[in-house]
């Protein structure tokens, strides 16, 4: 079986494919931290420098999904879901503007992804 | 609160002089601290006034022009300040700039005519500052959250005096400004010989809390700021549970009637369970807190320091070299010794490991926003010799 760390909604492709048509490439990196953070934010490829720290989780609607390898530690027994809600941000990332958020939906691991994926 | 941050800077720039050294007979240093220029800054939604009272007096006191970008959640706040205060500055010295992050906050922090860039937020958007702030070789300081732990040893319930009441008082403060401040005390560590005793306090102080409409002078705990707000902390409640987490209290929305039916409640909430799960780990920015116990002070270390973040902490003890080994040890920048949320301007604030660095509230920050004119000057007639 090939089991995925993430997947996304179809609300939230549907958001996603507005914004490739707008952008091009785009990517997806996962925030910690306070105010607008603990969400997934989105970018223009090129735009956020992506080093070996960074850990590629999969890939969504064709869009390479990164979050940080400190923080992958404590988050890699979960399976993650890209869902999208009404709201405004503070943050740079680029679905703000349409006045919606992305926002992470959480499972976790079952025993038989767990083992394909963290082993 | 926020007018003594202005009074406070107002002041310290008034009682700071220069330095000088003469370095030997003939030759005097003089250094000068001069205005970085142009200072662009973007703070956060949850103390609107607050956070703009820090940011904005000591640049401005060592002589700065600012640019600062509310949030746009919160866009008002400075708006309607700037509109009784504007004729006390020079025209261009303060500006508000109003919009959203990648459209406002983006070209603001990468524009080559910055100078330096303060940020308070989120880590991804941290690391774009400091990578946009590369491309100008120009400073930063930032501060990007945290996971604080509240550290209460057993001897806090030695007397059932005024001060366990205010421990008591001190566990549940997770839920102060509805757990969206950056420093929220939002992991409890308690001592397990105290644990259950002490527990049932804290779980009835939180079910005390009165929620209600944020405009009543008797309301503890308003709504949330927004609806992503409220809909991310109700996705850390299911997999605070899926993780095997138990609910000691709350855990779930509030739901109110009439007016306020719709808005964005949750009941302060008490999660059970250790400290390597995702509710331990991440800032949840809502009345959320996860207890654990610890058996010794080695224990209470590990788990205090076992997280990304080093924002604030708490230590609670009658102990006198507990309350100084311990703080010393925990990596945070701000630990409240018997006491929690007290932010006092002359009281440096901000963090270690991925909560930023910088020290607001502080004289320190001006530094932050000024660089150092070193004027070296010779009253030596002769020449080196060399030519």
């Amino acid at each position: 079986m090939n089991y995925t760390r993430v997947a996304i909604t179809e609300a939230a492709t549907s958001i996603l494919d507005q914004l490739k048509a707008k952008y091009g490439d785009l990517i997806f990196h996962q925030s910690g931290g306070c105010c607008d953070g603990s969400s997934p934010m989105v970018f223009e490829e090129g735009e956020m420098y992506l080093y070996e720290s960074d850990i590629l989780l999969g890939q969504l609607d064709g869009i390479n999904y990164y979050m940080n390898q400190d923080q992958f530690d404590y988050w890699k027994h979960t399976h993650l879901t890209v869902d999208v809600t009404e709201g405004r941000g503070a943050s740079f990332s680029l679905e703000i503007p349409l006045g919606v958020r992305f926002i992470i939906r959480s499972r976790l691991l079952t025993p038989e992804e767990n083992s394909e994926l963290n082993n | 609160m926020s007018v003594d941050h202005w009074r406070y800077f107002a002041s310290a720039i008034r009682a700071e002089e220069s330095t000088m050294s003469e370095l030997d007979i003939h030759t005097v240093s003089l250094n000068l601290k001069e205005p970085l220029g142009v200072i662009g800054q973007i703070i956060p939604w949850n103390f609107p006034l607050l956070m703009l009272s820090w940011k904005l007096p000591p640049a401005l006191a060592t002589g700065n022009c600012v640019i600062l970008k509310p949030a746009e959640q919160t866009p008002s706040t400075a708006t309607l300040l700037m509109e009784k205060i504007a004729d006390v500055f020079p025209p261009g010295v303060v500006n508000i700039l109003h919009g959203f992050g990648p459209e406002a906050g983006k070209p603001l922090a990468s524009h080559s005519g910055i100078d330096k860039v303060a940020f308070t937020g989120e880590t991804t958007t941290g690391q774009l500052i400091m990578q946009y702030a590369s491309k100008n070789l120009n400073p930063v300081t930032m501060e990007l959250g945290g996971k604080s732990p509240n550290i209460f040893f057993n001897s806090v319930m030695d007397a059932g005096d005024a001060f366990l009441d205010k421990a008591i008082e001190g566990a549940v403060l997770f839920a102060f400004n509805q757990g969206e401040v950056c420093t929220c005390p939002s992991r409890l560590l308690v001592q397990e010989d105290i644990y259950d005793a002490f527990m049932a306090r804290v779980i009835e102080r939180t079910e005390a809390i009165i929620q209600d409409n944020p405009y009543d002078v008797n309301t503890m705990v308003g709504a949330q700021a927004s609806n992503d707000q409220y809909e991310k902390i109700l996705s850390y409640l299911e997999i605070g549970r899926e993780e095997g987490a138990k609910v000691l209290t709350g855990g779930a929305a509030c739901h109110l009637d009439g007016d306020l039916a719709n808005g964005f409640y949750i009941q302060p909430t008490i999660l059970e369970g250790h400290n390597k799960m995702r509710v331990f780990q991440e800032e949840i920015f809502g009345p959320v807190v996860a207890v654990t116990k610890f058996k010794d002070e080695a224990e209470a270390l590990e788990i205090a320091n076992d997280t990304l973040y080093g924002l604030g902490a708490g230590v609670w003890s009658r102990d006198a070299h507990q309350l100084y080994q311990i703080s010393r040890a925990i990596k945070a920048g701000r630990v409240w010794v018997n006491c929690y949320h007290v932010h006092p301007a002359h009281a440096p604030f901000r963090g270690y490991k991925k909560s930023g660095f910088g020290r607001e509230t502080h004289l320190m920050m001006m530094n932050h926003y000024r660089q150092t004119k070193n004027m070296l000057i010779s009253y030596d007639k002769n020449k080196l010799g060399f030519f």
